[in-house]
């Protein structure tokens, strides 16, 4: 009966976030400026609620409480400095100034922008490639903590594969039907509703339990390392390694990246980047320590559950705490969206278009988009249901794909030197390397016992921070070597000359 | 101070605000203070510290950053 109440509410939240997105539809325009990009013609708090809402996925919600639950609170620290600070300057040094560049030129993607600098539809298919594979495991991760997280509300009556069955069939009913404007204005509810419900969430729980101060004795008691900081996963390296290429890694997610375009004007990039470090240390803080606390508290989190709602349906009525798994999972679902509709742009305006339908008319090309999104989120559920790690590590191999085209980016933003031989080396060579590590970690070799390894991590630092340094060093390196191409055009990415 | 060296400043600013989120110096400390671990205020305060820091940046080298006159127009600006 609790788990009918408990999925009832759940489902009937996902059913009023799809309905806003449907209004916000209906008030949109038509064209694919409209669709992907809102018209370039978001707000301040909007255009901070939607980039703050794609962070809000999974990893943040499920995992964050995961890890901190699992090793104490000092995923804190490693999210704060990754999101607060490092990525708010990679949203000035590179989301203000593609910005400038889209802005001039009309672009709507990454690789769009690449590939006019560079004169070259083969540089712009392969960013769009490179970040359509890294998109897949981030799309499963979500069908993943949702499937975790309907385990922990209904203490496993519903199995895992409904909760991420249910999650994709939404997000591919809300891009099929709306699009950035839609996506804008759910994630804007959901943020402020998800920031405000977390804090209720802490004052419910720590009036549970007796205060703030008892809360952090007990966990002090059960787990002693907890209170100091560092000690167990928590190394420098892990820090360090961890904040760097996550930050890097999100400024290139399809969905982060397309925010660069859609600000409206430069007052309220600013306005975002001022307020983006205390946005996040409202969440994080109270989300995080919910998890840790957990830790000294009489509960039992079963076997593949997420800590959070089952902290929360001890600790709080029945129907908040669905309350919050639904607000999480609409976060998610929101997240999702936006994954697929920038992910079905890359596809649609950088592969399909350019190389295998150059005449599609708009209407063909937006059924090929929808087509795709619904074959991505099918085979990423299916993927899902593999569980092949722990959000964590899912979403980390997922950023650190994407943060080894971050210094191609910035080199090429930065410098005129930077040749199209160079770009394509330093995106190639870094991505195969990684792709090697991931891939190859468990693949046994034939006839034998032995599995062949590379180590995902080299004296605890992890690899994808060494193939960054790589990356930025063949960009400048081979640019250097080699010459311009006649198709480049240097003055694409010229701010100054109008 | 000619642009520059207040380029160089900002770069520095901004070298420092993301070397001591993370207060190093805390390492091991496990002193709680008022009910959550004395590192974690200092991440907190920090955190606040920067968005100070950046609204200042806003307001005096946003444009000069990118090569901008700092003094034009906001084009496009419709609020």
């Amino acid at each position: 009966m609790s788990a009918t109440l408990e999925l009832g509410i759940v489902i009937a939240y996902l059913v009023v976030a799809f309905a806003i997105g449907v209004v916000a539809y209906r008030v949109a325009g038509s064209g694919a400026e409209d669709y992907y990009l809102a018209g370039r013609s978001i707000g301040t708090v909007v255009l901070l609620f939607t980039t703050f809402a794609t962070l809000l996925s999974a990893f943040t919600f499920f995992g964050g409480p995961n890890l901190a639950y699992a090793a104490g609170p000092e995923w804190i620290l490693v999210m704060g400095v990754m999101d607060g600070i490092i990525f708010a300057i990679l949203w000035y040094v590179i989301g203000y100034k593609q910005w400038l560049i889209g802005r001039k030129h009309g672009y709507m993607t990454l690789g769009e922008m690449f590939g006019d600098r560079f004169g070259s539809p083969g540089l712009r298919a392969l960013v769009a490639g490179v970040s359509l594979l890294w998109l897949f495991p981030y799309v499963m991760l979500q069908q993943m903590g949702a499937g975790e997280a309907i385990v922990g509300l209904t203490g496993g009556t519903i199995p895992y594969w409904s909760g991420a069955a249910l999650i994709t069939a939404f997000m591919i009913g809300y891009v099929v039907i709306a699009g950035m404007r839609g996506v804008a204005w759910t994630d804007t509810v959901q943020g402020l509703f998800m920031l405000s419900i977390t804090w209720i969430a802490v004052g419910w729980v720590l009036s549970a339990i007796g205060g703030l101060s008892t809360a952090t004795t007990a966990m002090v008691e059960a787990n002693p390392e907890f209170a100091a900081l560092g000690g167990g996963v928590y190394t420098p390296q892990f820090i360090i390694s961890s904040a760097v290429t996550i930050a890097f890694g999100v400024t290139m997610f399809p969905q982060i990246n397309q925010r660069f375009f859609v600000a409206d004007s430069e007052r309220v990039l600013k306005r975002s980047f001022a307020l983006w470090p205390v946005l996040v240390l409202l969440l994080f803080v109270p989300a995080f320590l919910l998890g840790s606390w957990a830790a000294g508290l009489p509960i039992d989190v079963p076997e593949g559950a997420n800590v959070l709602p089952v902290l929360l349906t001890e600790y709080t009525p029945v129907w908040f705490a669905a309350l919050v798994v639904a607000g999480a999972m609409a976060a998610m679902m929101s997240s999702s969206d936006s994954m697929l509709l920038s992910g079905s742009s890359y596809f649609t305006r950088d592969l399909y278009r350019p190389f295998i339908r150059p005449d599609a008319t708009a209407r063909r090309e937006a059924w090929v988009a929808r087509l795709g999104v619904t074959a991505f989120a099918t085979l990423a559920f299916l993927a899902s249901l593999t569980r092949p790690g722990t959000l964590i590590e899912v979403g980390d191999t997922a950023f650190s794909g994407f943060a080894l085209l971050t210094p191609v980016a910035l080199v090429a933003l930065y410098w005129d030197g930077a040749t199209r031989t160079g770009m394509v080396a330093s995106i190639v060579i870094p991505q195969a390397i990684y792709l090697a590590h991931v891939l190859l970690e468990s693949v046994p070799i034939p006839f034998t016992n032995a599995r062949r390894t590379l180590p995902l991590t080299y004296a605890g630092w992890d690899v994808a921070l060494g193939l960054m340094v790589l990356a930025g060093a063949l960009a400048v390196g081979v640019s250097l070597v080699t010459d311009h191409v006649p198709d480049e055009d240097v003055s694409r990415f010229s701010v100054t000359a109008d | 101070m000619d642009r520059s060296r207040r380029d160089l400043t900002w770069i520095f600013t901004f070298v420092i605000l993301v070397a001591f989120a993370v207060p190093w110096f805390l390492w091991g400390t496990g002193t709680v203070i008022a009910g959550l671990p004395v590192w974690l205020w200092w991440h907190i305060g920090w955190l606040g510290l920067c968005s100070v820091v950046f609204y200042l940046f806003t307001r005096t080298a946003w444009n000069r950053g990118m090569g901008l006159d700092p003094g034009r127009q906001e084009n496009g600006d419709r609020r």
